[in-house]
């Protein structure tokens, strides 16, 4: 190539401010970098770190409130920061192309497949619509997709999830970019999916030369995938280098956080064995759940599955979705009564209580939600939320209430000044906590977390982890821990299943499972995992 | 499909029932009826006992039950019966009065949803904030007009001061050229501001970003991905707005001296002319029904993910 050595991007001391009612907040502070050709650069940052604002600048699609301050973006040498919307056009997909987050939403819902490539080619290219269908269904074949010819007259919804990240790269490399923007490509996507889509866009990229401006909060994505990172904090960059070096020798105390902090790329300190005999909190034995179809005969949910949980343990259940997860802890809180096995908590049959028996049963097990945004009430205050169980469940004398409220607040470590507060006055983190606290606040047995821990930064993850690690060694709690994050499980779990299209594939010990899993499946979940390709013996660990 | 279609219809003969039973109900219970009125008029000076006899012709003086089922059955064989007042049937009523608010109507309709999409398109590719927000206070600005006064304003501007549309011996179309502009600015009204509020939502959607990443321009971004989404919410509340729509005839018709179903209503009612008023009810609740089943009804043919019927289970 004749621009060897020009750098496809050179972004120079950008500067990205948003306007906020008076207020023009800079997101981005003089950030410089360089993309060379073929090369995967990883943008690499918590939410908030102005990550995706840069990447949006890159293609020309900031938010209607930002704007490019001072700095520029040289495109193929070319400074296309002060560029008119119409110039802008003219790169847009031809030159640099977008492979978006979420595949679910990426795609318009009343548009064929076919038509949705095809518009790319339509933009920018002269060709006839014979020429320009073959031409997609080539594209849709380059992309792994089955029956391309079938696809072409299919919509979105007709797709998966990783099918249609697949069209949307298919979209992306059409006109052959010389760039691609990967913003968090995979982070909507089932751990497998998410390995077979990196390592396509890895593919596309060797085979075209492309070079890829990838953005994630994964770290092991970015270990895995990356020639150079580039970490930032707070719209700065913190460190840049190559990935080899900086995941080796990081020299800024953030990276180093980022690092012990990041689950996949941890060494597995071993938890201490449980020690038998141990009385069992949750006993499941072969728990079966239909679904009646509308169309079809019943739809089998959960298919046989047995597992018990020992007091002040944790268990998890792991799988991709579909893979009856949900289902199965729904059954377990009692929102549903199995269609055939058993149910135990403690020497309580869930199956057999009734209105107010099964009313009072619910304080035994609470749940936290994965997504703390929406499983607060964002019209009630701290304090409301997490007395309203006990308001429920224990007619106490206000000062009383007030007490245990204030208790458990403190206790999932969060000030007492934040019961006054509304939830959008949180942050992420202290959001999750609020959660934990009203699902503590009624002393169950058993505590569901239900992807407690997925929609979180990873170094507020890790508090959170290391929150519920204390409070079960304090208060002796006991875990079913929900999660399609096996790096996670590892560290945090004592058992685990793992489920797969309803049925259990395995179960046993976090280590024999992860030492020796009995299914290929489960392998496959395992190698899955990103960050397996960087070293865990050099990883330079906080003291 | 053909169970979501059918069981759509089936939704839409109980209502028309519902309608019909209720009004049913609610005319009975007025007291006296359009017998009384008619002939104890002293002019006609008729005795006490011939009234007694009228009314037991008309079979207005049997139980409610058997004039209910007599009713429905009539309604059920298209013979909505006589018209006390006029003393035509009110069928022959129907046929002069209704094709002039069926024009008015479906006119209005029509022109309200053109100018409803034209204020959000309008508003939406706007290029300056202010602009923008002078357009978007448009709707709130047409809901507060009241329709009489807007008929007058419409008549005075138009006809007296500029002498554009003529309201004395107009010609069939030039007739209804007021009235309908009357008619469209307050239904178009709620209608532009659902869909500035969908088009601006439908803009934030990330598979708008994608498309913008593919190099579309603005306006391929409006007419192919913006719009078409933005339009299925619209259509829900255009078929609710259907009502209003006939409630707004009623007025306008007044004001313009159109010899419509509008008319005809006002003069039924001062008359306790029931078996008008029992027509009037169940043309107006047929016609808001087909409305809405036919919205119903093209919803899967605009949104590829209701022609499945159940979307995928779990």
């Amino acid at each position: 190539m004749s621009t060897s050595q020009k750098p496809v991007l050179d972004v120079r001391d950008l500067n990205i401010s948003y306007s906020q009612g008076d207020e023009r907040p800079t997101v981005v502070h003089g950030v410089s970098f360089t993309v060379e050709p073929g090369e995967v650069v990883a943008l690499v940052g918590e939410s908030g770190s102005g990550k995706t604002s840069t990447a949006q600048a890159v293609i020309g699609l900031l938010a209607e409130n930002g704007r490019v301050e001072s700095g520029s973006i040289l495109l193929n040498g070319e400074d296309i920061s002060r560029w008119s919307a119409r110039r802008l056009r003219s790169i847009r997909g031809a030159v640099v192309s977008l492979v978006p987050q979420d595949p679910g939403s990426s795609l318009n819902p009343v548009l064929t497949i076919g038509a949705q490539v095809r518009e790319i080619l339509e933009i920018h290219g002269r060709l006839d619509r014979r020429e320009a269908d073959r031409k997609v269904i080539e594209l849709l074949a380059n992309v792994g997709l089955s029956q391309p010819e079938l696809r072409i007259r299919q919509y979105p919804h007709e797709l998966s999830g990783g099918m249609k990240q697949r069209v949307l790269i298919a979209i992306a490399i059409a006109l052959r970019p010389a760039l691609i923007i990967a913003d968090e490509p995979t982070s909507a996507l089932d751990v497998t999916v998410q390995r077979r889509i990196l390592d396509l866009i890895d593919d596309l990229r060797r085979e075209h030369g492309t070079s890829v401006l990838l953005v994630t909060h994964d770290l092991g994505v970015a270990a895995d995938r990356s020639d150079r990172i580039i970490v930032l904090q707070g719209g700065r960059i913190q460190e840049q280098g190559r990935t080899v070096d900086v995941l080796a020798s990081p020299q800024s105390a953030y990276t180093r956080k980022l690092l012990s902090d990041a689950p996949s790329l941890a060494a597995a300190k071993p938890r201490p064995p449980v020690e038998p005999g141990r009385p069992a909190a949750l006993t499941i034995s072969n728990l079966v759940q239909d679904f009646s179809l509308p169309t079809a005969k019943n739809f089998r949910a959960v298919d046989n599955i047995s597992f018990s949980v020992a007091r002040g343990t944790t268990h998890a259940v792991v799988g991709e979705s579909g893979s009856g997860k949900t289902t199965t802890i729904r059954s377990i809180a009692g929102f549903q009564k199995p269609t055939s096995g058993e149910i135990r908590i403690g020497d309580l049959d869930v199956a057999s209580l009734r209105s107010e028996a099964l009313r009072q049963f619910r304080r035994k097990v609470q749940l936290v939600y994965q997504n703390p945004w929406a499983s607060l009430d964002p019209r009630q205050t701290v304090q409301a939320i997490v007395e309203e169980p006990l308001l429920n469940f224990d007619p106490l004398p206000r000062a009383e209430r007030e007490a245990r409220v204030r208790a458990i607040i403190e206790r999932v470590g969060l000030p007492a000044t934040v019961l006054s507060r509304l939830p959008h006055a949180l942050s992420g983190g202290q959001r999750q906590r609020v959660a934990i606290a009203r699902a503590l606040v009624l002393e169950p047995e058993v505590v569901v977390l239900d992807e407690a821990v997925s929609a979180l930064d990873v170094t507020v993850q890790a508090q959170i982890l290391d929150l519920l690690a204390e409070l079960q060694r304090d208060l002796g709690l006991t875990y079913v821990f929900v999660s399609h994050d096996l790096a996670v499980v590892r560290q945090i779990a004592d058992t685990v299943s793992v489920l797969h299209n309803g049925r259990q594939v395995d179960y046993g010990t976090v280590e024999d499972v992860f030492s020796s899993a009995s299914t290929a499946y489960t392998r496959e979940l395992i190698d899955a995992i990103p960050g397996q390709k960087f070293p865990r013996a050099e990883l330079s660990r906080q003291p | 499909m053909t169970r979501y279609v059918i069981g759509r219809i089936g939704q839409a003969l109980l209502v028309l029932w519902a309608a019909f039973t209720l009004s049913f109900i609610l005319l009975q219970a007025m007291p006296g009826d359009a017998v009384l009125i008619k002939f104890l008029n002293p002019e006609f000076g008729l005795s006490a006992d011939q009234v007694a006899e009228i009314r037991a012709a008309y079979a207005v003086d049997s139980s409610v039950v058997v004039q209910y089922g007599h009713t429905l059955v009539n309604f059920l064989q298209g013979d909505f019966g006589y018209s006390l007042q006029a003393g035509v049937p009110v069928s022959a009523q129907l046929a002069t009065n209704l094709p002039p608010t069926l024009k008015l109507a479906g006119l209005g309709f029509l022109a309200a949803t053109l100018l409803a999409v034209f204020i959000a398109f309008l508003s939406s590719m706007a290029p300056f904030a202010w602009l923008r927000n002078a357009i978007q206070s448009l709707p709130s600005l047409f809901i507060s007009v009241p329709v009489f006064w807007l008929a007058i304003m419409l008549i005075q501007i138009f006809s007296f001061r500029f002498r554009l549309v003529s309201v004395i011996n107009p010609g069939p179309w030039e007739s209804l050229v007021l009235p309908v502009a009357t008619l469209a600015v307050p239904i178009a009204a709620p209608l532009a501001q659902i869909l500035i509020r969908n088009i601006d939502e439908i803009r934030t959607r990330p598979f708008v970003a994608v498309a913008r990443a593919k190099g579309a321009s603005e306006t391929r971004l409006l007419w192919r991905h913006v719009a078409r989404n933005a339009i299925l919410p619209t259509l829900t509340i255009a078929g609710v707005l259907f009502g209003e729509l006939i409630a707004g005839a009623v007025v306008t018709e007044t004001v313009f001296g159109l010899n419509g179903i509008g008319g005809l209503t006002e003069k039924a009612v001062g008359n306790q002319d029931l078996s008008v008023l029992q027509a009037v009810v169940v043309i107006s609740a047929a016609a808001f029904v087909t409305i809405n089943l036919a919205v119903d009804l093209a919803y899967p043919l605009l949104d590829p993910r209701l022609r499945t019927g159940q979307g995928a289970a779990a």
